[in-house]
């Protein structure tokens, strides 16, 4: 039995790092402000947020016939399709493409399909040697960790963290914490690979049925390089990646990188149709759970994610916790509904690492409902009784408390005396979580039904 | 059953009711003069880190290049307008770009909202030119300025390309900290240079 992720003991430790958890949340919140003034210049912004909800919905509405579109379309094109059921499937096909090739190098782009799939050690292992290229993945690579944002994989790290792991796994001098040094030194070891590698590869942001393009955006330009410069080129792509015809990317383009990072459009936009004469292109399509998602009534628009990481950069949970404390692939809001969709036991915490302040909803480019989905996954859990003990008992409590108006009035009103007359000792320790990393406010005056009865009340208004 | 068979009988099997495609509308800038335009794709142009640098007055464009980047020994050139000193004709491989310190390309087009040019296997040639090479050149006739990356992808040379990118700026990353650095793993300028197709 798999064990379940405990997020909020995981986030501890990420936690009580203060230089880390302070850049974390300042870079991420910068981020988020980046993408409010992006999207506030563009005056069809939420005509386009429409249009990109409809056009997802649509074509995972009609997904089987656009998958064979796309598969009659890229065969024209001389590129191998393959097909995918599962992760296990995934990584046993790229093997052999590689193997029978006698591959020994393979350089790739950031892909979030392929850590999914857990296809780098299974290739290492059978003697093929994997380089992440972008330079944020390469840091999460060298540093054996997963990556810790779908967007800034090494985001949770500092410069001098950098510094240190590049110091002991590429040479560099430990004590210079220059970051153009440190992305110049990733820069100058990663060249050579791509001259020297036998097959490349990339993910997908969006494939195209009509042509049989794959497109790929990136700002480091390591795409463009996995792809031209080895003679054999895969790209595994999720099928839900699929949109109908050319003309729908410019939908999707606008909005992906100012939704991310709050530019216009990432450096590259890439689009691969065809393999270079004497080369060969090989797509692997692969399903690995999202046909089954795709049959849950509640939960079947999460498949319209663009992948922007805008629900996560604006999310208060996971920029105080940090992407690796889901213990997931997918971490953030997104994840905390995608994930459950592969293991509900394993990730039956992560729906309740939320506020349910439906920032996420707010600032998602194709309009998923991802706060609705995290309650709709609580009440999944808790039907399923996956609940821990703690969490079962405090909303017994809380519901018996919310049930009675005399019981919570006095509740509320012995709460607020409590912050203002209890000794630091009774509210800061390790029994009261809401009392970690943060002081509780200090209780007002009044509370809102004493208010109301003084100011309100007699003018008229409805006693209760 | 194929994979593919049991994927895409899964699929049908589980795809909700279906939903309408809806209609592009017409984003086009209303009244956007060239002008306009191209001051538009040099203020975004900028913002993604490239610059503009307009031709000299007589025409030479190695002299040009050779001034931008007066320590370049290998300048490679894709275009008629100017020649360099190592010819595109000879590269056998994708890597022998590797040396190359200036390229010189010329964009099928620009696009006024983003900054970004398109280049395909036709203006590259070689693709990696776009890649390997220290320093990107590009030529764009500031006639070919489109408003939207809506009219972009309605140039039907993107879609019938073999590999078509929208470039903007120079490769770029921000992973560390959130320090820009321009020169990730691609080029490490982009300079556009507004000329005429002669």
């Amino acid at each position: 039995m798999t064990r379940r992720i405990d997020h909020a003991e995981a986030a501890s430790e990420f936690i009580a790092a203060t230089d880390h958890i302070e850049f974390h949340d300042r870079r991420l919140w910068d981020l988020r402000r980046k993408r409010d003034r992006a999207t506030a210049a563009v005056p069809e912004w939420e005509r386009l947020r429409d249009l990109a909800s409809q056009i997802k919905e649509h074509t995972l509405t009609h997904l089987a016939d656009y998958l064979e579109q796309f598969e009659r379309a890229a065969q024209a094109n001389g590129v191998t399709v393959h097909w995918a059921r599962d992760a296990a499937e995934h990584n046993q096909v790229v093997y052999e493409i590689l193997a029978k090739r006698g591959v020994k190098t393979l350089v790739k782009s950031k892909s979030m399909l392929t850590d999914e799939c857990e296809m780098r050690p299974f290739l290492e292992q059978r003697s093929i040697a994997v380089i992440e290229t972008d330079l944020g993945e390469r840091i999460q690579q060298l540093d054996d960790e997963p990556p810790s944002h779908i967007v800034v994989p090494a985001v949770h790290k500092l410069k001098a963290d950098v510094a240190e792991l590049f110091a002991r796994t590429l040479g560099t001098d430990a004590a210079n914490h220059d970051v153009h040094y440190l992305a110049e030194s990733q820069r100058r070891t990663t060249r050579p690979s791509f001259l020297n590698a036998d097959a490349g590869m990339t993910g997908a942001n969006f494939a195209v049925a009509e042509t049989g393009a794959i497109v790929v955006c990136t700002n480091e330009g390591n795409a463009d390089l996995s792809v031209h410069c080895p003679p054999l080129y895969i790209a595994s792509v999720g099928i839900e990646k699929i949109v109908p015809r050319t003309e729908h990317l410019g939908v999707f383009v606008r909005m992906l990188s100012r939704s991310a990072l709050g530019s216009p459009i990432t450096q590259m936009t890439s689009h691969f149709r065809a393999p270079r004469p004497g080369t060969e292109m090989h797509v692997v399509l692969v399903d690995n759970g999202r046909s089954e998602r795709l049959g849950m009534a509640d939960f079947w628009s999460s498949l319209k994610c663009i992948r922007c990481g805008a629900c996560m950069n604006t999310c208060p949970v996971y920029r105080r916790s940090g992407g690796l404390s889901y213990g997931a692939t997918y971490s953030g809001p997104i994840g905390v509904i995608i994930d459950p969709t592969y293991d509900l036991r394993k990730y039956s915490a992560l729906p309740f690492a939320s506020t349910l302040n439906g920032s996420c909803s707010a600032v998602c480019p194709v309009k998923i409902d991802i706060h609705d989905q995290i309650y709709k996954w609580r009440r999944v859990i808790s039907e399923r009784n996956a609940l821990p003990f703690a969490k079962k008992q405090a909303m017994k409590m809380a519901g018996k408390l919310l049930a009675s108006p005399r019981l919570y009035r006095a509740a509320v009103e012995a709460a607020g005396a409590g912050v203002e007359y209890l000794p630091r000792v009774m509210l800061y320790n390790r029994l009261n979580a809401w009392g970690r990393q943060r002081e509780v406010p200090a209780a007002p005056a009044m509370t809102f039904r004493q208010w109301w009865l003084k100011h309100r009340a007699d003018k008229g208004g409805e006693q209760r | 059953m194929s994979t593919r068979d049991e994927v895409l009988a899964r699929v049908r099997r589980h795809q909700p009711a279906a939903v309408a495609l809806p209609e592009l509308p017409n984003f086009e800038r209303a009244a956007a003069t060239a002008a306009q335009a191209f001051e538009s794709f040099t203020a975004a142009l900028t913002q993604m880190g490239g610059r503009i640098v307009h031709p000299p007055a007589d025409g030479d464009l190695d002299a040009l290049v050779r001034g931008l980047y007066p320590g370049a020994r290998a300048i490679c050139s894709a275009v008629p307008e100017l020649s360099g000193n190592r010819p595109l004709q000879g590269v056998q491989h994708a890597r022998d770009l590797d040396d190359v310190d200036v390229g010189v390309v010329r964009a099928a087009f620009g696009v006024a909202e983003t900054g970004s040019v398109l280049l395909t296997e036709r203006e590259l040639r070689v693709e990696t030119i776009g890649f390997l090479v220290q320093h990107l050149v590009v030529l764009l006739d500031p006639a070919s300025i489109v408003a939207t990356m809506h009219e972009a992808y309605a140039d039907p040379r993107v879609a019938a390309a073999r590999y078509a990118i929208f470039m903007t700026g120079p490769s770029a990353t921000a992973d560390i900290e959130g320090v820009l650095i321009h020169g990730a793993q691609g080029v490490r300028s982009l300079t556009v240079v507004p000329l005429a197709t002669s």
